[in-house]
């Protein structure tokens, strides 16, 4: 008896010419769409409730998106909190974020910070101090502020832009460096615009123009992200 | 259930009857003893006292029927509240089971089935089943006992980190830990799980909490204020969309779960019948669009028909509602209807261009979006050549079969004997594995809420609880068929002892290859034929097994037993089992490779 079915071989059939890249984006010959990662800041306020935490962390690790890093704390409102992650992914990866995040019932707002929106990181420095003269001036050339100090170390707290903080590293590193603690990367957009504010693509108008964006940005990938 | 097991006698399942209709009425006989108000008003229900207590009032007010569980130490306030309810508890053999009854339940009714289990393996039991429902976007409820809240985090017995396990398999779960909230927690459960994109929620309800005294009644059910669903499609984009569709030269209707979980399925057969557009389904869009209508192409993807798979290929315009463009269906990303403009309709915006990205994202409700459409869409496409070329494909890739008489019984006959022997609105329940594949194939599905499956956790075992709940959820004159393979019937047949029990009118297929069939079919394609653990000839015998379980057994061996003993068993009024032996050599095809090109889906083994 036959085993299976009727019909013209794989190799009789037409196919479509066109393809798909890994993104599912139609590949137009024209313009080939690609996405390189790239890092961003995005800004959470939840209710402030016990697990939320722990909800965010899992959903970034179990959907595989590349965390950086990830800061959580109190707001004005006490009943909130916000929590600043900066991740580094492909344009649709980004999108994919926000609205996985919005999904999440103790979720309020998702939004991502505009590259010139403030983020700040700290830094807890312990280095030798054989040359304290020297580890002062290097600290307020960065701005630093020393917080503890002995005959033999010195801790240096420095805050500010990632970059300022990866330089005043590499800086202090000639005194030899015997701890450092860093806290990830929190955030405000500038001036009145609110960082709380829904970025949460909830309408489709906002997916919409986010898509286009995302098309935009492949024809020109420039993303100065632009630390303060 | 002793005594109650004891008036059963095995294989004998006609003197059981009226035992088990009383048993099963007896919930019916219940009334609220109404001894404050007024004859001919509403009883006043009992005040609640309890945090249980308020728990068993929010099912109550949200108009729960059932429920099904199993006992335990953590659960037992609960229970004993439920106890005095009208909520009608069927008491499952194993917590997977209840979960996946109760999401049977929900697939069918359209309203969270419920289950109920108690802390730790009670709890970790329900997983796959909740599991489950997530992955389909089944309404769900589960309700967990936990250790009193002084001993969480203790390692206390039967503790499990419930909320833990089960945040990312649940669309919200929640740890109710004050005795004046928690009815109300179970209340917004009820509503999440019904509202947008359904899923599975659960309550992990600690004893001390449940057991303590409150008189707080339950708010209503009503979703957290966070929880946005947006119902209308953007009119510019919707706009868009029907200007795109208008033009098309070779449309084609995609139509996926979210249709029949949306109430969508009328507005999408008005819409593609009006515009003439050819329909493809997903699996579990399976139901939405009759698939005896000339514009059906039936189901697309893996092992979808060869018809519908050269339709999604080779369309220009692709009206996909409700789908998630699984793997399953997608097949690899780079070949999926490469020349096809998107137009994605979903009410959860995180799967607008997850896996396919989508031309025109239409956010909102499916029966309301496809009214926006309707009114949008003046002109229907010129499709005319597109339409024909889609019927070419139907007789070129027919569905056709050998079944000669002096081979053994091909499954594909079963599956169709089994449709014939039935009414058009019975509903069928599969496990996973080639007999799902074959009852998709080669059962003719026409209504919405029939098709009951696991279709993205492909939880092998899921048939038979499945009927136990979908039983519950049916009209009294539908009929209930379990579709299952020997190997996925062998993992929950414990289930048979609530069928007999409840005396449910349940009729279970088991297609017995003696193979964990599909992964028989994988190695002997992909693995040079080495069945490494895919060989199952120590199977039981079925039909015994039921007999002992006190249901009716039946077996099929040959083409001249099969309408009989359907019809045998169809009729029986209980559950009843047939043990069919079908050709342990038969194959599901057509077959595209895993992560292949769906046009170049494989019609025997020679082409994969």
């Amino acid at each position: 008896m036959k085993r299976g079915l009727d019909g013209p071989k794989p190799e009789e059939r037409p196919t479509p010419s066109g393809r798909r890249n890994e993104q599912g984006i139609r590949i137009d010959p024209e313009v080939e769409a690609t996405h390189t990662p790239r890092r961003t800041v995005i800004s959470a306020l939840v209710t402030h409730e016990p697990g939320v935490l722990s909800d965010v962390s899992g959903l970034f690790s179990r959907r595989q998106f590349n965390i950086e890093s990830l800061t959580v704390g109190p707001t004005k409102n006490e009943a909130h909190a916000r929590i600043t992650v900066v991740v580094e992914e492909p344009d649709p990866g980004i999108d994919q974020i926000k609205k996985q995040l919005r999904k999440l019932v103790p979720v309020i707002s998702v939004r991502e910070l505009e590259p010139d929106a403030m983020r700040r990181e700290l830094a807890l420095v312990k280095v030798d101090a054989d040359r304290p003269d020297r580890v002062a001036a290097v600290a307020e050339m960065y701005g630093g502020k020393t917080v503890d100090s002995c005959p033999e170390t010195a801790t240096i707290e420095v805050t500010g832009a990632r970059q300022k903080i990866e330089a005043a590293i590499e800086t202090f590193s000639q005194f030899g460096i015997r701890e450092i603690s860093r806290t990830g990367t929190t955030a405000l957009a500038r001036g009145t615009d609110s960082t709380g504010a829904s970025d949460s693509a909830s309408t489709a108008d906002e997916v919409l123009s986010a898509e286009t964006a995302n098309q935009q940005r492949t024809q020109s990938p420039t993303h100065s992200t632009t630390d303060d | 259930m002793s005594e109650r097991a004891a008036k059963i006698t095995p294989a004998d399942g006609e003197e059981q009857d009226d035992d088990q209709i009383t048993d099963s009425a007896t919930p019916d006989a219940v009334t609220e003893v109404d001894t404050d108000a007024d004859a001919g008003s509403e009883p006043t229900p009992k005040p609640v006292t309890t945090g249980a207590e308020s728990v068993i009032r929010a099912l109550e007010n949200a108009g729960v029927e059932y429920a099904f569980g199993v006992q335990g130490g953590a659960i037992m306030p609960v229970y004993d509240a439920l106890f005095d309810s009208d909520i009608y508890h069927v008491t499952m053999a194993h917590e997977q089971g209840a979960a996946h009854a109760a999401d049977a339940y929900g697939i069918v009714s359209g309203e969270p089935g419920i289950c109920l289990a108690t802390s730790g393996p009670g709890a970790t039991n329900l997983v796959t089943g909740i599991a489950d429902a997530d992955m389909d976007s089944d309404p769900l409820v589960a309700l967990t006992g936990q250790v009193p809240t002084a001993f969480v985090g203790n390692d206390a017995f039967q503790e499990t980190d419930t909320t833990g396990v089960t945040t990312p398999v649940t669309k919200d779960n929640s740890f109710s830990s004050d005795p004046d909230r928690v009815g109300s927690d179970v209340s917004e459960a009820f509503a999440l799980a019904r509202e947008g994109r359904p899923g599975p929620t659960l309550v992990d309800l600690p004893k001390d909490v449940t057991k303590a005294e409150t008189d707080r009644e339950p708010d209503e059910p009503r979703v957290p204020e966070t929880y946005e669903v947006q119902e209308r499609a953007d009119p510019e984009i919707v706009a868009a969309a029907a200007e795109r569709l208008e033009n098309a030269n070779r449309p084609v209707m995609l139509l996926g779960g979210g249709v029949i979980k949306g109430e969508a399925s009328e507005a999408c057969r008005e819409f593609a019948i009006e515009h003439e557009i050819p329909v493809v389904t997903t699996m579990p869009g399976i139901g939405s669009f009759p698939e005896d209508h000339e514009l059906s192409m039936e189901m697309a993807g893996m092992h979808g028909t060869g018809y519908a798979n050269m339709a999604i290929t080779h369309c220009d315009t692709m009206l996909a509602i409700g789908t998630r463009f699984d793997d399953r269906l997608t097949g690899g990303i780079e070949t999926f209807a490469p020349d096809a403009e998107l137009i994605h309709v979903d009410i959860d915006p995180a799967e607008i261009s997850k896996n396919i990205h989508a031309d025109y994202p239409l956010i909102g409700d499916a029966e309301t979006v496809v009214e926006q459409l309707r009114e949008s869409v003046t002109t229907s496409p010129k499709a005319t050549k597109w339409r024909a070329q889609c019927q070419q494909w139907k007789s070129d890739y027919s569905m056709a079969y050998d079944a000669p008489e002096d081979e053994p019984v091909q499954p594909e006959f079963v599956v169709e004997a089994l449709d014939e022997a039935t009414a058009d609105d019975t509903i069928v329940t599969t496990g996973v594995g080639q007999h799902q594949m074959w009852a998709c194939q080669y059962w003719t599905y026409t209504e919405p809420r029939t098709w009951v499956s696991s279709h993205g956790l492909g939880t092998m075992g899921y048939g038979l609880p499945a009927a136990i709940g979908a039983r519950f959820a049916a009209d009294d004159d539908q009929d209930v068929v379990c579709i299952d393979g020997d190997g996925s019937f062998l993992m929950t047949l414990q289930g048979l002892s609530v069928a007999v029990r409840e005396n449910l009118d349940i009729t279970v297929a088991v297609l017995n290859n003696e193979y964990i069939g599909m992964v028989r079919q994988w190695q002997d394609a992909f693995f040079e034929g080495r069945h490494s653990a895919s060989d199952y000839h120590w199977m039981p015998e079925f039909d015994k097994l039921a007999e002992a379980f006190g249901a009716a057994g039946f077996r099929i061996d040959e083409y001249d037993d099969v309408a009989d003993t359907i019809e045998e068993a169809i009729a029986y009024d209980g559950p009843s089992v047939i043990d069919v032996h079908i050709d342990p050599q038969a194959n599901v095809y057509p077959m595209v490779p895993s992560g292949g090109d769906n046009g170049q889906f494989a019609l025997a083994e020679d082409q994969l």
